[in-house]
């Protein structure tokens, strides 16, 4: 088991590795350093001494990947590559484009990401079961097929118009909680209300549908025959057996993006002005703030890689059978 | 009216896709093991229902995929005719009369006057602060007030007949064609399709069909006077935009698919088949790529792609084919990032099917790899390509709506159901509200959306072995 | 009666919709005395299974029952409340399963989930439902139960699942077990520990069980009395006793005169030709009509009504029982075929063989180990004759053969093939040298590509191998191939699924000769198939023999296949061959403790076999950590020190003769 994790911690820096230099690639293919100056320095004609200031400041004033002028390993180390992408390995993040430290706006700004994801997330999980569930007891009769047009309609309809219809009716119209916002301590509690509430909404159809079909995948299985030829009844087949079963696909899916809940939800955070990653992310797209892009692919890839070794270790432990080497 | 063909990256594309659709429908329909689940999407009523109006989207979408540049009248000489440097598509001038009735700005719908106040400077010279009325919408009626209501209500009820009839007469031809087909009287063969006996259910293909043909005409007659789903900002007309964001939407849900299938069907079956150092620098490739999250590598290619035509403006005649490229570059790169997911599926299958007796028998006799992957490993994998093909469909289009309002999704002067809610979201800001906009694009999607949902389940279903013995 | 404990009358069940339903069971009476072991026999597909979960209410979702009735004790069974009925379900009658792999829940202990069953239906026991489980547990003969308590099902083997499913069963003290094929899945030495733990039970407990089984050794070994199905009807009971002696439905007989033994050799096999009706029709004619050669004319008109022969014994036909016999020749013809006494001339022989697949661990995934599945066979077979591989499943038998064939590739050791080494061929020429082996798979089913057409699969090995001239040519031959199985020309144009599965094996077979090989290995390959059906791929084998003299590896767990058809006889244990010989030396005289305990295991139909009963212990070991020592002293009867210490040389006792065991070579 330890060298099991071991190994997959070693598989993941050609991983990493692989992810800069995409990143990286991508990124200075059609643009160079000369043009983020400029476009940072807004006008388009910029003094050529104020774009190598620009440079120098910032650390862009290096070869891209191979410096012909210094000697050693310094031939590979004083390169934008190595001082910006490389760097992230330590999680030195570096400062972003207009001059901030990446590292502590990331610390300070995962906590309301977090904030809005977990409980989405544990909230949805419940809600998806029970109603997966549910679903499961009354299958192959009106309940079950209404049931499954139901998640489907929901499914159907665009994440975005649950979150503008939720600020319309709930916040708009019935005044109950303020459109958007935030505030630090339990004063966010109020702020975060809506957004959770249209973010499990978002996510009922999709998981019930998904979760019943586990279920049903696993009622057929013989085990079940077993336990009903037990004399046990249908509740009971259902809880005691078939839901413990099924939950190993549940538990170890929910595993895999725990992580990621750090990175926030894009659409969630700048519609409803939290200042988490997910915006943080968006504010730096649309700035076309190369460093903190960069860090946060970085960061995303990591938390990705934990989140599929942290599923690993979970089959272990819950799945008997499972036993890693 | 003889125009010059422009014919863009994506048409191209369409129309290919549609060649390799009919092909395979072709190839389909001389497998057994392929006809067989056809036949049972067919014979379902949700399949036929959907398929219905999933036809009425892709005729609009290809009737929008054939670009040209419109001729333009002399107005000075009256015999020299001139270029338009325009670029409309054979859908737009279908629908021109939708297309160049702008008004001012913001119409509710079906409305004749604008839905600010203004001043209107009156006859006699004095400043009154009114609604004005609209140029075109309603523009007929002399006095609205008492006259409007009748008018909407003639021009529906003609719509609604004039639909009616069609699809009255459509359903009979096709009943007269199936009942010489199947060399039985007209008469019985109604009978047996009005009481739902029928193998595949064509009552309930006729009833979508009349609800469609209905919708059809009952909004073009209303349209052809209103705006039958009000006007935007800029006094565009709103059910225009979301009739052409029909294109943007199903091009985004196929095209997607078209790039990522070879990549992810190539090498899927060779990592599963090869094993050994060709499965490891696979899975590399495609773990990394999947840990990159799936929104940044978006965003970042997009970037590039701006900056990229900004730097290199001069390379595109005309807006349109800026938009149309990174339309398509959109697509590559929604592909990139998902085709993964498939890969992986295809890795296991073939992992599964190389152990198979059937492949090992073909060793013994001493196949080669190639014709074993084509001939054993291939056409046993194609119902999960087909099912994931069709599950990805209505996440794409989903996809697109989130992304353009991120900026990184379609060229902001492409009609997208994306940029309409976009704008949308300050509208709704506005005291009064203006919903419509929002409302349009939500009902487009949404349709498209939930008919290409059902229309998935009732592929799977047909589709995996595994869900039918579940019955 | 007083002493039924079951009685079922008229019971009918359908599946699937109403429209067009299968009738899996179609007017089924029964009737089942307390503390009897009754056998419901048949063939699959005749509603044996359905009969059981119809009693136990446990029907598929699409299956229901229609008509009929059955009581256990004074319950009416179908008349009781879901509630009810669960206290009778696991309570009064129990019921297993054919796959214990598969029918315990995988993430719950075992002790919990006996446990679940005791505290549900034994009251009396509910204070102290542990020590009840243990007892259970030591009931059905698990060794160690403290431990195997908390175990969850994966740490325990196939034979030892069994004995859990007992254990739950046995749990609400069952005055009825159902044992549905409880040994099917299981090897055979395995089967005669669960048959002889049943049976014991039976004894202490006095409950009845319901056997429902395909085999008519397991009927002959355990079961009281028994009741034949066919096409969803009994057509015949009787006691064991008069059933093994003398069998009175037609069907019956036939079954019996295709079950291949070693008295048999030199003769066809009689096979019961075409295959069961489909279910789905309503019958007014009987089941049997068309495959029966003993049919009258009203045998087309009327269903025929049940016909008493004794008290309890009947059979469903319009015969006499005198009439069901004539005609048929009970005398044994003479052994017809030449013995086999060695030969000198060699096709294919192997040296050392040995294919190891490496464990792998630790961070680097270093090699710390192998897999032995075949560690150093030697096997010669002459040509035109067939050479039997037998050994329970995990011993390696299918990896020889595939090995052979360089289908996986050996580790070590030499395949002579006509004098050329096949394991140094380039991969070239090893592609040219496959036309001349073949091979057979055990399931017909994985073993064709659902997506081709049958002509196609038969042209495939031509195509490969450009042989057979052009595509229209290699047509022709592809029907001609057909013929010669026994198919129609138009099989060729429909794909697999529209076959049964002894067609399907016919057109595996065709498949292999339409390279025209001079060797085939068979692995298992009537394994999957009927008794009737296996009869008619086993005559096709041994006509193709005598026809092209093609030389079998014939790889099989089935003792009396190899009886019937077998030249030479080589017996695995654990990657290797333990004891080889002629087929008369080994199965009449078999010399290793292993052979002689395989061989006893074997339940047949003649009661009086003259051997000596050995009943092996354990099951065998993982073959990645093969015992020091002799790989078979843990379940030997006879080990002694030596044993333990190094595995024992191989004793030639004769040309054709060899035996690994330290017994045999002080002698």
């Amino acid at each position: 088991m330890t060298a099991y994790i071991i190994r997959r911690i070693l598989y993941a820096i050609p991983i990493l590795l692989g992810v800069n230099i995409l990143t990286f690639v991508l990124f200075f293919v059609v643009n160079s350093p000369d043009d983020m100056a400029r476009m940072n320095l807004g006008a388009k004609r910029v003094s050529p001494e104020a774009v190598e200031n620009w440079k120098r400041e910032r650390g862009y004033d290096l070869p891209l990947l191979y410096n012909q002028s210094a000697t050693g390993t310094g031939q590979f180390t004083d390169t934008i590559f190595f001082q910006k992408s490389l760097k992230l390995f330590r999680f030195d993040f570096g400062s972003s484009d207009s001059g901030r430290d990446i590292g502590y706006d990331i610390s300070q700004r995962m906590w309301p990401s977090l904030a809005i994801a977990l409980p989405v997330l544990m909230v949805g999980l419940l809600l998806n079961i029970t109603f997966a569930l549910l679903i499961a007891f009354f299958r192959a009769t009106y309940i079950d097929f209404w049931g499954v047009v139901l998640c489907v309609v929901m499914m159907s309809i665009s994440g975005l118009f649950y979150i503008i219809g939720g600020q319309y009716l709930i916040s708009k119209l019935m005044h109950l909680v303020p459109i958007s916002g935030y505030d630090t301590g339990l004063g966010s509690i109020k702020f975060l209300i809506l957004p959770v509430i249209v973010g499990v909404i978002g996510g009922i159809g999709a998981g019930t549908r998904w979760y019943r079909t586990l279920f049903l995948e696993e009622i057929n299985k013989d085990y079940v025959r077993t336990a009903r030829a037990k004399g046990l009844s249908e509740t009971r087949v259902l809880f005691r057996h078939v839901l413990k079963n099924a939950m190993i696909p549940i538990l170890t899916g929910v595993v895999v993006v725990l992580p990621l809940l750090f990175m926030g939800s894009l659409i969630t955070e700048s519609f409803f002005g939290i200042p988490g990653l997910g915006s943080y992310t968006i504010d730096a797209i649309n700035r076309q703030d190369f460093a903190i892009v960069r860090a946060m692919v970085f960061l995303g890839s990591v938390l990705y890689i934990l989140g599929l070794i942290m599923t690993d270790i979970s089959y272990t432990i819950v799945d008997p059978r499972v036993r890693l080497s | 009216m003889i125009s010059q063909l422009v014919i863009l990256w994506t048409d191209a594309l369409v129309f290919l896709l549609m060649l390799v659709a009919i092909l395979f429908g072709i190839y389909a329909s001389r497998k057994m093991h392929l006809r067989r689940p056809w036949r049972q999407v067919v014979r379902s009523r949700v399949g036929m229902g959907t398929l219905v109006v999933l036809g009425f989207y892709l005729a609009i979408a290809l009737l929008d995929s054939i670009h040209f540049r419109p001729v333009l009248e002399d107005s000075a000489g009256g015999n020299g005719t001139t270029q338009s440097a325009e670029v409309i598509s054979l859908f737009d001038e279908l629908v021109s009369g939708l297309r160049k009735r702008q008004e001012k700005t913001y119409s509710a719908p079906l409305a004749v006057q604008l839905y600010a106040k203004e001043n209107i400077e009156l006859p006699d010279g004095s400043v009154m602060r009114d609604y004005p009325r609209l140029r075109y919408g309603g523009a007929h009626l002399e006095n609205p007030e008492s006259e409007w209501s009748s008018d909407i209500l003639k021009l529906s009820g003609f719509g609604i007949l004039k639909g009616l009839l069609v699809s009255f007469i459509t359903a009979n031809i096709l009943i007269m064609l199936l009942a010489v087909r199947k060399s039985r009287s007209y008469g019985d063969e109604a009978r047996s399709i009005l009481k739902g006996h029928s193998e595949i259910p064509w009552r309930v293909t006729f009833l979508v069909l009349a609800c469609m043909l209905v919708l059809v005409f009952w909004s073009a007659e209303l349209s052809s006077k209103y705006h039958l789903l009000g006007t935007d900002k800029v006094g565009e007309d709103v059910f225009y935009q979301a009739l052409k964001s029909i294109r943007t939407g199903l091009l985004i849900g196929t095209l997607t698919t078209l790039v990522m299938l070879p990549a992810a069907i190539l090498l899927g079956i060779m990592a599963g088949y090869f094993r050994g150092w060709v499965d490891d620098v696979i899975q590399y490739t495609y773990t990394t790529l999947n840990s990159i999250p799936g929104v940044l590598l978006i965003a970042a290619a997009i970037l590039m792609l701006q900056i990229y035509m900004s730097n290199h403006a001069d390379e595109f005649n005309s807006l349109v084919e800026r938009a149309d490229l990174r339309l398509l570059f959109l697509c590559v790169i929604l592909g990139v990032t998902s085709w993964t997911g498939l890969c992986r599926l295809l890795r296991g299958e073939a992992l599964k099917l190389r152990e198979m007796d059937y492949v090992q028998a073909a060793t013994a006799f001493g196949v080669s790899h190639l014709q074993i992957i084509t001939r054993h490993i291939l056409p046993n994998v194609l119902h999960i390509v087909l099912i994931a093909v069709v599950l990805d469909f209505s996440g794409l289009v989903l996809a697109e709506a989130v992304l353009s309002y991120v900026n990184i999704g379609v060229d902001p002067t492409m009609n997208s159901w994306g940029n309409m809610i976009n704008s949308a979201r300050l509208e709704m800001a506005r005291e009064p509200i203006v919903w419509w906009s929002l409302a349009a694009a939500m009902i487009f999607m949404f349709t498209l959306v939930l008919s290409a949902n059902l229309l998935s389940d009732v592929v799977r279903d047909a589709f995996d072995p595994r869900l039918r013995s579940n019955r | 009666m007083t002493d039924t404990l079951l009685r079922v009358q008229g019971l009918k069940t359908r599946l699937g919709d109403d429209t067009n339903p299968v009738r899996a069971v179609d007017g089924v009476d029964l009737d089942i005395r307390r503390g009897e072991t009754f056998a419901l026999l048949g063939e699959s597909g005749c509603g044996k299974s359905m009969t059981a979960l119809s009693l136990m209410r446990l029907l598929p979702p699409s299956g229901r029952i229609v008509d009929g009735q059955a009581f256990l004790g004074e319950t009416s069974l179908f008349e009781l409340a879901e509630m009810d009925m669960r206290r009778e379900r696991g309570g009064r009658m129990g019921m297993i399963f054919q796959e214990p792999m598969t029918s315990l829940n995988a993430v719950r202990t075992i002790g919990d989930q006996i446990g679940e069953s005791v505290s549900f239906h034994d009251p009396e026991n509910r204070g102290r439902v542990s020590s009840r489980v243990l007892e259970l547990l030591k009931s059905v003969g698990i060794p160690d139960p403290e431990r195997r308590l908390n175990e969850y099902p994966h740490q325990l083997s196939g034979g030892m699942k069994q004995r859990v499913m007992i254990a739950i069963a046995l749990a609400g003290k069952p005055e009825l077990l159902i044992a549905d094929e409880p040994t099917t899945a299981l090897d055979v030495t395995i089967q005669a520990q669960v048959l002889a733990l049943l049976k014991g039970l039976q004894k202490r407990t006095g409950m009845a069980i319901l056997l429902i089984t395909h085999d008519l050794g397991v009927v002959s070994a355990v079961a009281d009395r028994v009741a034949v199905m066919y096409a969803g009807q009994v057509i015949e009971q009787a006691s064991t006793k008069h059933f093994i002696g003398t069998p009175a439905h037609p069907y019956s007989r036939k079954l019996f005169q295709s079950l291949p033994d070693s008295r048999k050799r030199g003769q066809r096999l009689t096979v019961i030709d075409g295959a069961v009706p489909k279910l789905t029709q309503q019958f007014n004619q009987c089941r049997f009509l068309e495959r029966c050669d003993k049919a009258l004319k009203i045998c087309a008109q009327v269903e025929p009504p049940w016909q008493s022969i004794r008290t309890g014994e009947g059979m469903r036909c319009h015969l006499e029982v005198a009439e069901t016999t004539e005609g048929e020749d009970q005398s044994d013809q003479a052994d017809e075929r030449p013995r086999f006494t060695g030969s000198n001339e060699v096709l294919l022989e192997t040296r050392g063989l040995k294919v190891h697949f490496p464990i792998r661990q630790g961070v680097f995934k270093r090699v710390v180990g192998a897999v032995k599945a075949v560690d150093g066979i030697d096997l010669v077979i002459a040509p035109g004759h067939t050479l039997a591989l037998v050994g329970e499943s995990g011993c390696g038998k299918t990896t020889v053969g595939k090995s052979i064939l360089q289908l996986i590739p050996p580790t070590e050791g030499s395949v002579r093939f006509e004098g050329a080494e096949l394991t140094r061929l380039s991969r070239g020429s090893m592609r040219r040298r496959r036309s001349d082996m073949q091979i057979i798979f055990q399931d017909p089913v994985a073993s064709m590509n659902p997506r081709m057409l049958v002509g196609d699969i038969i042209a495939e090995g031509m195509q490969a191998q450009g042989i057979g001239g052009n595509a229209k040519q290699r047509w022709t031959r592809v029907l001609e191939l057909l013929d010669h199985v026994g198919l129609s020309e138009e099989a060729a144009d429909l794909y697999p699924n529209e076959f049964s599965g002894g067609q399907r094996q016919r057109i595996c077979i065709a498949r292999a000769l339409a390279v025209d090989p001079r060797f085939i290995v068979c692995d298992e390959p009537t394994s999957a198939l009927d008794v009737s059906v296996q009869a008619q791929i086993l005559n096709l084998l041994l006509d193709l023999q005598e026809e092209r003299s093609i030389t079998y590896l014939f790889i099989t767990h089935n003792i009396s296949v190899v009886a019937y058809l077998a030249h030479e006889v080589a017996v695995m244990y654990l990657g290797r061959i333990v004891e080889r010989g002629t087929v008369e030396e080994v199965l009449d005289a078999p010399l290793h403790p292993y052979t002689q305990a395989l061989l006893s295991a074997v339940p047949t139909i003649d009661s009086d076999t003259g051997r000596e009963i050995t009943r092996l212990e354990g099951d065998m070991p993982s073959p990645a950590n093969p015992p020091a020592g002799c790989h078979f002293h843990p379940r030997c009867p006879r080990a002694v020190d030596a044993c333990r210490k190094a595995y024992p040389e191989t004793t030639h006792l004769s040309e054709t003769r060899q035996v690994s065991c330290f017994e045999v070579g002080e002698e």
